[in-house]
């Protein structure tokens, strides 16, 4: 063998064992809340918050084209527009990557819109590595959601567009899922202002949460996709539209989303008002809410 | 010889009981501050705080109430009264809370506030067991030290069960008000068990 057939079998040798790690950590960290990782392979940049078994990708953006939402469940929760279609005043409850907000902010220039993430060091990351960046009229809080929600109702704050996506998979901060939470989040909706949850779909956990959302808000829009495994809840105070009203308004919706790859027109139809969960489990509760015990399926 | 033999069994029985509820409710202060405060690193560490310094004082006062006198009847006594200052918790706990969190804007401040507010008297209470314990027990010097051993092992046993149970399986099963109110029964029969055998004892 020569040496070039040599080192190109080497070369070969090594693409074939290291494709599935052809990703690489451009950034780690150890935060107060969780380890977080920025890893990139290919055009593929994720923030994953991560854990021995199993990292999350808690948000992917294309570095050929930022503007387009990787996640499903990220593009899902623009469903909530076929609510509220010109939201004014935005509630981000968990930053992540803040690709969210930013589509948001793009869309709705006018809006303000408040973000509020615990964790500092998701801040910092989405700043420097996903572009996420604040404007006049997007602010971001370092808080906990609870708090923050808490003292907005003191503030007699009012939101039409609240967006939930606080639960990262491995954990979910057991006070941001209690009938209270709920009704605490119904005090600063205004009329007809919408709470978008980015939630799972799995486990007695399901059972429970959904539950919990009909206990708030009674009839809500179960969103669920074939395509993930995560599902989104989009509930209003007063009640949900009509199945024509949802349609056209997606069909308004839609010129102006394409460029963000999402497919609003397909959404009516996944969005579901059946109640497709046990009826018997417990509602989650302040004095009751062991939602990771739950999550976990072992009783 | 035998009634000291049934002391010594009811003492350590109530020491371990003792640790088993100061625990639990610890672990239950996470849950009750959290709709509050958040459950971040700062909140477990207001509630630990306060636990320590209240434990503290109790051993404190547990142990200068246990030189005169000592008497099973008043070790009940102990219990009762742990009983009824947890009350206020579980029945104006969140009265307490709305009005912490109308007043004080930094949520470790606050979380500090109202674990204060919470916990500090009845964890006080229940540290005073402990030491009153020992004084019960202790016949001769040259046991004290191997008596205090044995009722740290139990009680510490108890704190750990405590533990355990509570983020294992109680909350799992019952609400919290459910599992503060057994609490306060526990309290309340084992303060009333001791009562009544010092009453016995006095009379015989």
């Amino acid at each position: 063998m020569t040496t070039i057939t040599r080192s190109l079998f080497l070369v070969a040798l090594v693409l074939t064992f290291s494709a599935p790690t052809f990703a690489r950590d451009i950034h780690q960290e150890k935060s107060l809340y969780r380890n977080i990782v920025v890893r990139e392979s290919f055009s593929r940049r994720c923030l994953v918050f991560a854990v021995k078994r199993g990292d999350r990708n808690q948000t992917c953006m294309d570095l050929r084209n930022p503007r387009k939402l990787v996640f499903p469940y990220v593009r899902m929760s623009l469903g909530g527009l076929l609510l509220v279609p010109e939201p004014r005043r935005i509630l981000m409850l968990g930053l992540g990557g803040g690709s969210i907000p930013m589509t948001l902010s793009a869309l709705y220039p006018e809006a303000r819109i408040d973000v509020v993430e615990i964790d500092e060091a998701v801040v910092r990351v989405a700043k420097q590595f996903f572009q996420y960046r604040e404007t006049d009229n997007m602010k971001v809080t370092v808080a906990d959601a609870r708090v923050f929600v808490k003292r907005a109702i003191l503030r007699d704050q009012q939101y039409d567009f609240v967006i939930l996506d606080a639960f990262t998979g491995d954990y979910i901060p057991e006070h941001l899922m209690t009938v209270e939470f709920l009704a605490e989040i119904k005090e600063i909706l205004d009329d007809d202002g919408v709470l978008v949850a980015n939630t799972f779909s799995t486990s007695a956990l399901y059972d429970h949460e959904s539950e919990t959302y009909k206990a708030a808000f009674g009839t809500f829009f179960n969103f669920t996709m074939p395509i993930t495994g995560n599902r989104v809840v989009i509930a209003s105070e007063n009640g949900l539209p009509d199945d024509k009203t949802i349609k056209a308004r997606a069909a308004e919706l839609q010129p102006e989303l394409e460029r963000y790859d999402v497919r609003i027109m397909n959404y009516p139809r996944h969005m579901s008002r059946g109640q497709d969960w046990n009826h018997n489990k417990r509602v989650l509760t302040d004095q009751y809410s062991p939602a990771n015990l739950l999550r976990g399926d072992i009783y | 010889m035998r009634s000291n033999l049934v002391t010594n069994l009811l003492v350590l029985t109530l020491a371990f009981t003792s640790g088993f509820i100061i625990m639990s409710i610890e672990l239950l202060g996470g849950r009750i501050l959290a709709p509050y405060f958040g459950s971040s690193i700062y909140v477990w560490g207001s509630i630990i705080t306060v636990f320590m310094v209240s434990l503290s004082v109790g051993y404190l006062t547990g142990g200068r109430l246990s030189v005169h006198n000592p008497s099973l009847v008043r070790y009940g006594g102990f219990f009762v009264v742990a009983a009824l200052t947890l009350t206020p918790t579980i029945v104006f706990g969140n009265a307490m809370m709305d009005a912490v969190f109308a007043r004080v804007i930094d949520p470790r401040y606050g979380s500090l506030l109202a674990s204060s507010l919470l916990f500090f008297v009845p964890t006080a209470v229940l540290g005073m067991i402990a030491p009153y314990s020992v004084r019960l027990m202790v016949q001769t010097t040259e046991h004290s030290g191997r008596i205090a051993g044995g009722l740290y092992f139990v009680s510490t046993l108890g704190s750990a069960l405590g533990t355990l149970a509570t983020s294992f399986y109680l909350v799992l099963w019952f609400e919290v008000n459910q599992i503060l109110w057994t609490m306060f029964t526990v309290l309340m029969m084992g303060g009333l068990v001791a009562f009544t055998t010092g009453r016995l004892r006095e009379t015989a």
